[in-house]
Parts: structure tokens; C-alpha cells; sequence
């Protein structure tokens, strides 16, 4: 690991003041500690916020803010989150592992790097580590990678679960920065690589993430996150679908979905929405919403299954989103 | 830079520390610890468990100047005295040590959900335990040591 040096910032104001370019916030350490060991991320200093005023969730009005910093065990366990969210409580809970999930924050989990052995193999070249160096990926190792939102120079899957389903309940993400407060659409929050695959985020320098606001949405109780892994547990997305769907009797009146493991970005797909909603609810309109999927899909050599694999994760999300009251 | 840190219930203190050091280094090579592992550095093996303000972590993913004024319970803070925690007990009388390098972590973690959850299904604890790895793969006797300690 290369030499740093370490700060505490008392305040917000001050910690966003103190940031520069060369500079790391400090949350669960979880991602970062791991980059900077294998000086994938290499930051001259490193500014740990952990007691900065960022954590909290509230719940008034019927929405969610959740603070910054709190970690995904805590927001996975909250019963607000577990009942009125419950998609949002499984793809926390079926991330990581208990020890990691009792250490990262909200905050970090949005902004965790992926997980492309390329990118975190400072021998290789990677146009998102080193922009111009080529990507190996494309051609390499591709079985986990993306086809969704690709491009000539990246092909690296974005690996946050609970991005996804916070990408299906139109989730917000605050940000403070230098000039002041505002705050993005989360499917904003993430840039497609196109040919710049280094700027991922939304984010100006010195900009801090301070929570995360999911707008109230009351049949978000009818909500599921399934996840298609390698083993059962402790393992990233081969294939994840987030689907909350809202039903007047039998029919389908609206449809919430999101999928990851596919995308360089968490994908929301409202072409399957749109072909769910005013349906009757039945396994012959889930099979024919998920043929929209595959719209715009470029498969790899060794990743050709995942577009057939996210049609068949989102109709077993849907029927099991049946047997849920 | 100087650390303060509260390890099994005294305070200690870690001097000349070198802000990349993990928490794990300044246990086990600065403060006499060595119970806790250092095996895959990438807070994937969980063999460097242990609880940092009560919750379980992998030392190995915490920065030293993270654990400032906190307080840190490893593997060595189990046992009372001469007498083993039930969880260590049940890892040697169901004989659920081989090389013994994962041990300590899954004792650690072992005895954070025997505290959380009294009568943890199969399930619950294959699931609690997910984020230790055993390269001996002695799985089935760790799960019959922390079916015993259950019983305890």
C-alpha cells in the first residue's frame, strides 16, 4: 500500500473543504481499503467521515432517507425498511457477507468499484484504471461482465445490489460539495463508460454522498429482490431482478423493475413495465414482458446466457412476487 | 501517529503507527495478539474476524486510524480466565479444527450469532457463517460444534 495521509474532518463543511483530487473519503473501508491495497486506488489522503453526523433513517411522510453512513446491516434489520420496502431488505441482506455487511455504509455500497479481475489487477491494462490503456475484457475473461450499457472501451458490470432495487424505487442520492446541497436521480447518479469509463458517478470534485431518499411508494410492500448467483451465498450477481408490482384483483395496474448483474450501471427497464402493466397477472404475461428485455443486449464470448438468464430471473421474480401478500 | 483503542476490555495503546496499517496488523504485530488470522487480506476469508464496538468485521479491511477510541474484542477475549467460551469448547469436543487457520475467525463468528440468534437453524447458520472460509473444508464438523454450543 502507498503511502497516505490520514485525516479526521470534524464537520461535513470541513471534510468537503478538505477534498481534492487526490484525496479518498473513508466510510466502511470495505471497498477502499481493499483498492488500496492493491493500489488500484492510490490516494494521497484519505479523510475518514465515520463521525460525521451522517447517519439516521427516517421515515416520516412514508418515504425513506437514509443517512449516508449507515451500514447495511442496520438499514436490512430496520422494520420500516423489512415491511414497506421489502426488496431494498433482500438485496441488502443477500450482499456480502454478515461481517462485510455490518461494516460498509449506504454511501459506500452506491459507490463501490467492480469487481472486473482486470480493473483490480494493476499488471493488466483497463481504460476505467488507466484511461487509453485498453480494455482486456472484451476479448478475455468475460463470464461476469456486462451486456447491458456497454461500450468499445468497458464492458465491467456494476456490482451494487442495492442499487438496483433503489434504481426500481426511483431512488435520490444527496449529495453536499463545495458549492452546497443538491441531489440526482440515482439512475442519473451512474454514468454509461462510452469512452470514458474512468467517470462513473455524477459526482463534482470533492461532492460527499449524505444519504439516500427512496419517494414514498406504498405497494413497494409487494416487492421482491432475487438474486441468480454461483453459490448461495457471499457472491456477486450473475443475474438480479428488483420487480415491485402494484395489482387491482388479477390484473397488473403498475410495474416496477430493475435488473443488475447485467448492466455497466444498475438498468431499470421500463419497456418491461410498460408491458406489464394493465395485464392480467399470469405466467403468459410475464413470459412475454421479459422478451423486452433483451432490447439492446451485447452478449461476450463467455457471457452469451445472460440475456436468456435475465428473461428467466424476472419471470421467477414475478411468480414468486405472486405467492408474497 | 499514535493509536488508542480498547482491546478485550483494557485500553491500550499502539505507538509509531503507520496510518496503512490495518487494524488486524496492529493487534497481532503491535499489541501481542495473534489470534486473529491473516490469510486473504481482501475481507473475503473472515479468518481475521472480530468485534469492533461489539459487531463482527474483518480487521484486515479496517484502517488503523479507524479504530481510534474504539473498542476491539478478538478471539483471545472470549474464554473467562482458564475457561473456554462454550463456542470454543464445542470447536474441540466436536473436533471442528483441522489446520486450524480459519478457526479463530469462525469462533468469532460463531458466538456473535449464538448472541443474536439462541437457536439458529441450519440455514441461519450456514448463512452467518458464509463469510468464513475453511481450505480444509471441514464444514460439517464446524456446524456440529456450533450445533453443540447451541445446546450449551
Amino acid at each position: 500500500m502507498r503511502e497516505y495521509r490520514f485525516e479526521r474532518p470534524g464537520t461535513v463543511t470541513e471534510a468537503v473543504r478538505r477534498s481534492g483530487s487526490d484525496t479518498a473519503y473513508l466510510a466502511g473501508g470495505t471497498t477502499l481499503v481493499d483498492l488500496m491495497k492493491l493500489e488500484v486506488m492510490t490516494p494521497g489522503r484519505v479523510l475518514d467521515i465515520n463521525r460525521l453526523p451522517l447517519r439516521g433513517l427516517d421515515a416520516t411522510g412514508g418515504g425513506l432517507r437514509i443517512g449516508a453512513l449507515e451500514r447495511m446491516t442496520d438499514v436490512a434489520a430496520d422494520p420500516r425498511v423489512r415491511l414497506g420496502y421489502p426488496m431494498l431488505s433482500q438485496a441488502l441482506e443477500l450482499s456480502a457477507s454478515g461481517q462485510l455487511r455490518n461494516m460498509a455504509s449506504i454511501g459506500g455500497n452506491l459507490l463501490q468499484r467492480t469487481r472486473c479481475g482486470y480493473f483490480r489487477d494493476v499488471s493488466m491494462p483497463c481504460n476505467k484504471r488507466q484511461p487509453g490503456s485498453g480494455c482486456p475484457a472484451i476479448r478475455g475473461e468475460n463470464r461476469m461482465h456486462a451486456v447491458l450499457g456497454t461500450s468499445d472501451s468497458c464492458v465491467a458490470t456494476h456490482p451494487s445490489d442495492l442499487a438496483v432495487a433503489l434504481a426500481a424505487l426511483d431512488a435520490r442520492v444527496q449529495l453536499q460539495g463545495r458549492d452546497g446541497v443538491r441531489t440526482v436521480n440515482l439512475c442519473d447518479f451512474y454514468l454509461l463508460p462510452a469512452d470514458t469509463p474512468h467517470l462513473e458517478h455524477d459526482l463534482r470534485p470533492g461532492e460527499l454522498v449524505t444519504g439516500v431518499i427512496v419517494p414514498r411508494l406504498d405497494w413497494a410492500q409487494r416487492s421482491i429482490y432475487l438474486k441468480i448467483r454461483d453459490r448461495q451465498s457471499y457472491e456477486f450477481a450473475l443475474s438480479s431482478a428488483a420487480v415491485a408490482i402494484r395489482r387491482e384483483g388479477d390484473t397488473i395496474v403498475e410495474a416496477r423493475v430493475a435488473v443488475g448483474g447485467m448492466g455497466t450501471r444498475p438498468w431499470r427497464l421500463p419497456a418491461v413495465e410498460r408491458a406489464l402493466a394493465g395485464r392480467p397477472a399470469t405466467s403468459n404475461t410475464y413470459a412475454a414482458a421479459a422478451t423486452a428485455t433483451v432490447d439492446g443486449t451485447r452478449p461476450l464470448r463467455h457471457n452469451a446466457f445472460k440475456p436468456e438468464l435475465m428473461q428467466r430471473t424476472l419471470i421467477r421474480a414475478l411468480l414468486e412476487l405472486e405467492q408474497t401478500r | 501517529m499514535r493509536l488508542n483503542v480498547t482491546v478485550n476490555g483494557e485500553p491500550r495503546q499502539a505507538e509509531d503507527v503507520w496510518p496503512g496499517e490495518s487494524l488486524l496488523y496492529v493487534l497481532r504485530e503491535r499489541l501481542g495478539l495473534p489470534g486473529s488470522k491473516n490469510a486473504c487480506e481482501q475481507g473475503e476469508c473472515g479468518s481475521c474476524t472480530v468485534y469492533l464496538d461489539g459487531t463482527p468485521v474483518c480487521a484486515c479491511l479496517v484502517a488503523a486510524g479507524q479504530a481510534e477510541g474504539r473498542e476491539v474484542r478478538t478471539v483471545e477475549g472470549l474464554a473467562e480466565g482458564e475457561a473456554l467460551d462454550r463456542v470454543q469448547q464445542s470447536f474441540v469436543d466436536a473436533g471442528a479444527v483441522q489446520c486450524g487457520f480459519c478457526t479463530p475467525g469462525l469462533v468469532v463468528a460463531a458466538h456473535d450469532l449464538l448472541a443474536r440468534v439462541p437457536e439458529p437453524t441450519d440455514p441461519e447458520i450456514r448463512e452467518a457463517l458464509a463469510g468464513n472460509l475453511c481450505r480444509c473444508t471441514g464444514y460439517e464438523k464446524i456446524l456440529d460444534a456450533v450445533r453443540l454450543a447451541a445446546r450449551r
